[in-house]
């Protein structure tokens, strides 16, 4: 392995301006729909990728979203990039709201993400140390110190800078392209990174390599994970924290034990059925749930997982279900079964005290 | 170096064998190019062509405009006129050698131009996208309701016979088969994850444009204007061939093929000349292009 020793010359990283205590991104009903054009007389429809989402992320802690595909889970992600703009809500990063007190420019050093297609994501034409070596550039720094950055962050994320820094990126195989990746959204000093699927493509042994280099990276770097995933055994490994996501909403939050010991929405309580199981008398025999998710651009009134829930009533069809905490400090469920008194029949009677 | 192997970082480390020493992209389509037999006799060709027509005046050949009606259409072979000679007595060998100059130039210069303007408007067009990209495609759109021989006898008829005339007719014809090609390249290669990443770390359009699309853009772009050289140099010997290009006694291998279309009875061999150096030109670059795409995909 390479000798370090010395200090990495990096970008220095947005100072830490709220404290422990002031959660490193604070998300407030971040909606976005996407306009859907239909026939030239046809009304406008619009697709609801993702509705009313808030959620927050503490210092140093790893929150996982899961849910199906087309879910809203990427697009998420690329919100809070600011990649696409949305339709509203709020970001809060360290306090801070993106655009007044911390600059779009700041905001990118900050924050980091790694994109799922391993490939798609390094230019076929910059070496593996160019593609790193190209945010600290935009942001200021030498060529020969972006460079030697490069080749620091290579060795951290487990690839030799000598055998690897001016290798194309179809040289090397998908585990290494996505540990280049890693290095890339290290080397801008991100104190968040948003990881989208980014071990999915990998199969398994490499992924568990990549999950362990990320524990890894995280203890020394000091970094907060945002974790996109639809891989519940890589979320609970993982996470902190989770978030459930299905038709750009989010149906359930909370602490990753408290959600997997004790599912309060049907949906998670299908998803976590679903996992397949390695004990052969544990065996899944009946689907969880059936039929696809429904349209998002024309998602169905009340709860939106009503026409797929065996516990639907008329009630769920009326009005959407709010996030209401249960039990467990910080664990949320958005449906009419957690909230007590709601005039669901399997709804607790009363309202807990505690 | 110690290999343990609980450590993942190790095991990554050593899949890859040292490196070799980085060359950059074009220097390894260079080599790959310089491999491929057809693409270098082709370029052989090509050199030889360009470098008769560059140094004709000094090659000490017979005057291209010098007639005589005495020495009209002479077998090719006859002494002293090695390549015959045309329906009024010029030197063939002469005439197709002098004739380079402005077949080339004619078939070459508008293919530049329109890669050029092509490139601007289709890179704008692709990376823009939204009104600004189909203010551009449709406006293209409309030339292509003419097919391009009739839109370049068109443009050339409208502006008046001359060598300008026809250069500026045929630029109007190839721009917007390469805005086209250039609009769906860019679109490709913007919509790529490394690009959105370029954008998340922080970078401005132009230094995207520079760093990340230019290199992967215009590859493909300049394979497919290759391809377009052959295309031109016919047509132009076409608008020459109708009157609207090169003017008499002008060589040019188009017009020298209209005037010397009435000896086809009499001297056929002689008669095909300027066509079988258009047909060389063409494929030459046409197998060039070929090479040329190929070298450039670099992953097999």
């Amino acid at each position: 392995m390479t000798a370090l020793s010395q200090p990495i010359d990096m970008l220095e990283p947005i100072e830490d301006r709220g404290g422990a205590a002031q959660p490193l991104l604070q998300v407030t009903g971040l909606t976005k729909h996407f306009p859907v054009r239909g026939g030239l007389f046809a009304a406008r429809k619009t697709v609801r990728a993702v509705d009313n989402v808030s959620f927050s992320i503490l210092k140093g802690e790893t929150v996982g979203i899961v849910g199906e595909s087309g879910c809203g889970k990427s697009t998420t992600a690329r919100l809070l990039m600011h990649l696409m703009s949305r339709d509203a809500g709020d970001i809060i990063y360290d306090g801070m709201q993106v655009g007044r007190a911390l600059s779009l420019r700041e905001l990118r050093r900050g924050m980091q993400m790694v994109f799922q297609d391993s490939y798609a994501s390094l230019n076929p034409r910059l070496t593996i140390e160019e593609s790193i070596a190209f945010g600290p550039k935009v942001h200021g720094m030498r060529d020969a110190a972006a460079r030697a950055l490069a080749r620091e962050l290579l060795g951290k994320v487990g690839l030799r800078p000598e055998n690897f820094a001016n290798r194309y990126p179809h040289e090397i195989s998908g585990g290494q392209r996505q540990r280049v990746n890693i290095a890339r959204a290290l080397a801008l000093s991100p104190r968040l990174v948003i990881l989208d699927e980014a071990v999915s493509a990998l199969d398994k042994s490499v992924e568990a390599q990549v999950l362990n280099l990320l524990s890894d990276l995280k203890r020394e770097f000091g970094l907060t994970y945002l974790f996109i995933s639809h891989d519940l055994n890589v979320v609970r490994y993982i996470s902190d924290r989770v978030l459930v996501m299905y038709l750009g909403e989010v149906v359930e939050l909370g602490p990753v034990d408290s959600v997997w010991d004790a599912p309060a929405h049907p949906y998670t309580k299908a998803l976590l059925a679903a996992m397949p199981s390695s004990d052969p008398d544990r065996r899944t025999e009946t689907p969880p749930i059936t039929g696809d998710p429904p349209n998002p651009i024309d998602p169905p009134p009340g709860c939106r997982f009503h026409t797929r829930c065996p516990f639907a009533e008329p009630l769920c069809a009326k009005a959407a279900p709010k996030l209401t905490s249960l039990a467990t400090p910080g664990h949320q469920a958005a449906c009419y079964m957690a909230i007590p008194e709601s005039g669901h029949s399997r709804a607790p009677a009363k309202p807990e005290t505690d | 170096m110690t290999v343990s192997p609980t450590s993942a970082i190790t095991d990554a480390a050593l899949q890859a064998a040292p490196m070799t020493k980085a060359r950059g992209y074009w220097l390894t389509v260079g080599r790959r190019l310089l491999r491929d037999k057809v693409s270098m006799a082709c370029a052989a060709v090509l050199f030889l062509i360009f470098l008769s027509a560059l140094v004709a005046p000094w090659l000490g050949l017979a005057d291209p405009y010098q007639g005589s009606m005495i020495r009209r259409l002479k077998h090719i072979g006859t002494v002293g006129y090695p390549l015959g000679t045309d329906e009024l007595g010029r030197d063939m060998l002469a005439r197709l050698v002098y004739g380079g100059r402005l077949s080339l130039l004619i078939g070459i210069l508008p293919v530049i131009l329109a890669f050029g303007i092509g490139t601007l408007l289709g890179l704008i067009a692709g990376y823009v996208g939204g009104k600004i990209n189909t203010a551009i495609m449709r406006t293209v759109d409309v030339f292509y309701a003419f097919p391009s021989v009739l839109l370049a006898i068109a443009i050339s008829g409208a502006l008046g016979a001359g060598i300008v005339n026809s250069i500026v007719s045929l630029t109007i014809v190839f721009v917007p088969q390469i805005t086209r090609v250039a609009e769906s390249v860019t679109t490709g290669v913007r919509n790529m994850d490394f690009v959105e990443a370029a954008r998340a770390s922080g970078a401005g359009p132009f230094t995207i444009m520079r760093v990340h699309m230019l290199g992967n853009v215009l590859g493909p772009i300049f394979v497919y204007a290759t391809g377009l050289i052959s295309v031109s140099m016919i047509l132009a010997a076409g608008l020459s061939f109708l009157g609207l290009g090169t003017k008499p006694p002008e060589p040019e291998w188009g017009l020298m093929l209209n005037t010397l279309r009435t000896a086809i009875y009499v001297n056929p061999w002689v008669a095909a000349l300027p066509g079988a150096m258009i047909f060389a030109v063409s494929i030459c670059f046409n197998l060039l292009s070929d090479g040329l795409r190929s070298a450039m995909d670099i992953r097999n």
